[in-house]
């Protein structure tokens, strides 16, 4: 997958999660700030991207993942290739 | 010399035979807690679905809302307290460390000195109760069993920890169980995760008095580890316990997830692909989540609005600290 298959996966997962317009998750975007993606919105979206992508995304990891760049990046590097 | 001992044998079914709760009698909105954590109701109905909760009063003990939910239970399954040959309690705060809250409530409650003993199960408490309950019936070392949730978690709750101030309330709930003609409670599923033992907790004693300024021990949480747990490792375990009933999700009537968050149960009743026409327990909302108490008070609400029936199948799962759960389905009487 390349990056921005993986962006507009992930976008379609925050979409479902949090109904955020798929359009709007783009790399440079705070799930938090800009996305308006609580805490707890953001375990769902990790654990669905967990399933998605076949990575694994620890608790401590998550807090890491401040924009969705970091988010497919970390995906990006994990995947299994 | 060797001999043979005899044994007892019970009723071939157990089933709950009634329902009974108590709501303590102060109604405490999101504004009276929003202040000391620095929130909003809406951030607060957003995070959890909850508009109010109760606190306990000075005279509504964990052992008072007890028996007083028992009572109602009694009532409703037509037994009397003489009948009653166990008391079960669960609980995490019950402050008096011994004896058992349960010695009180069994006699107050006028049984003839019923067995009685609290279990420590955290918010998974009644469930693991039930699972006792059945197989007392079943086995014969009870005729009828009394199987209480009570929680005054407001006594061990920091008003100003912005994780769990606006979650814990108080209440009780409990059910009768007895025999019955039918199977009226599945197979348990239960288990725990030692692993994460501190997910989800209060101090021990020793440090407290140790700290030098002495404070209750208040419970503490990692929310969003704790919210993963549950919303996905839970739905697998209520669907074991489908399962093990052999009950599809299909012929299921009621959802009656432990009151822990309305988005965890929501993440549940996805996760489970739950058809329209379940009805799902949405106690959370105006009762907090009351932790051992949760499963009977939020079965007890459905039954007085109509959402459960006699007859109907409902899946009840409790999960907290422990990190420890326990499900299963019942039959509501």
């Amino acid at each position: 997958m390349s990056t921005e298959e993986i962006r507009a996966a992930l976008a379609e997962i925050v979409n479902e999660v949090a109904g955020i317009p798929a359009d709007s998750v783009q790399l440079d975007k705070s799930f938090s700030d800009d996305l308006d993606v609580d805490s707890l919105s953001m375990v769902e979206v990790v654990v669905e991207a967990e399933e998605k992508f076949g990575v694994t995304i620890p608790d401590d990891e998550v807090k890491n993942l401040k924009t969705v760049g970091d988010a497919v990046a970390y995906i990006e590097r994990n995947r299994a290739a | 010399m060797s001999a043979t001992l005899r044994t007892e044998t019970g009723a071939a079914h157990a089933a709950i035979l009634g329902v009974g709760a108590y709501r303590p009698r102060r109604v405490v909105p999101n504004a009276e807690i929003i202040d000391a954590i620095d929130s909003s109701d809406e951030w607060i109905q957003q995070r959890s679905g909850i508009k109010t909760r109760r606190f306990a009063s000075d005279d509504e003990t964990v052992v008072s809302m007890s028996v007083s939910a028992s009572q109602d239970a009694l009532a409703a399954a037509g037994i009397d307290a003489r009948q009653i040959d166990c008391v079960i309690v669960a609980t995490v705060s019950h402050l008096l460390q011994t004896p058992s809250a349960a010695t009180m409530i069994a006699h107050q409650l006028g049984t003839e000195q019923a067995a009685a003993f609290d279990i420590s199960a955290a918010c998974a408490g009644f469930c693991h109760g039930i699972a006792l309950a059945n197989d007392m019936v079943r086995g014969g070392s009870a005729g009828y069993a009394l199987v209480i949730g009570v929680e005054r978690l407001s006594d061990i709750t920091d008003p100003t920890d912005r994780g769990t101030a606006f979650i814990f309330a108080d209440g009780a709930g409990a059910v009768v169980v007895g025999p019955s003609e039918t199977p009226g409670i599945g197979p348990v599923v239960w288990g725990s995760d030692g692993e994460h033992y501190d997910h989800i907790r209060t101090p021990d004693w020793r440090d407290v008095l140790a700290s030098g300024e002495p404070t209750m021990p208040c419970l503490s949480m990692k929310g969003n580890e704790v919210f993963r747990w549950a919303s996905y490792g839970m739905a697998k375990v209520a669907q074991q316990a489908l399962d093990s009933a052999g009950i599809t999700a299909d012929q299921l009537d009621c959802f009656v997830p432990h009151q822990a968050n309305n988005r965890i149960t929501d993440a549940m009743a996805r996760s489970l692909r739950l058809p329209p026409s379940v009805r799902i327990a949405r106690d959370i909302i105006d009762a907090g989540n009351t932790s051992a108490a949760s499963v009977p008070m939020a079965l007890q609400r459905m039954i007085e609005d109509g959402d459960a029936k006699s007859g109907d199948v409902a899946l009840l799962i409790a999960f907290g600290a422990g990190l420890a759960y326990a499900a299963q389905v019942v039959v509501v009487p």
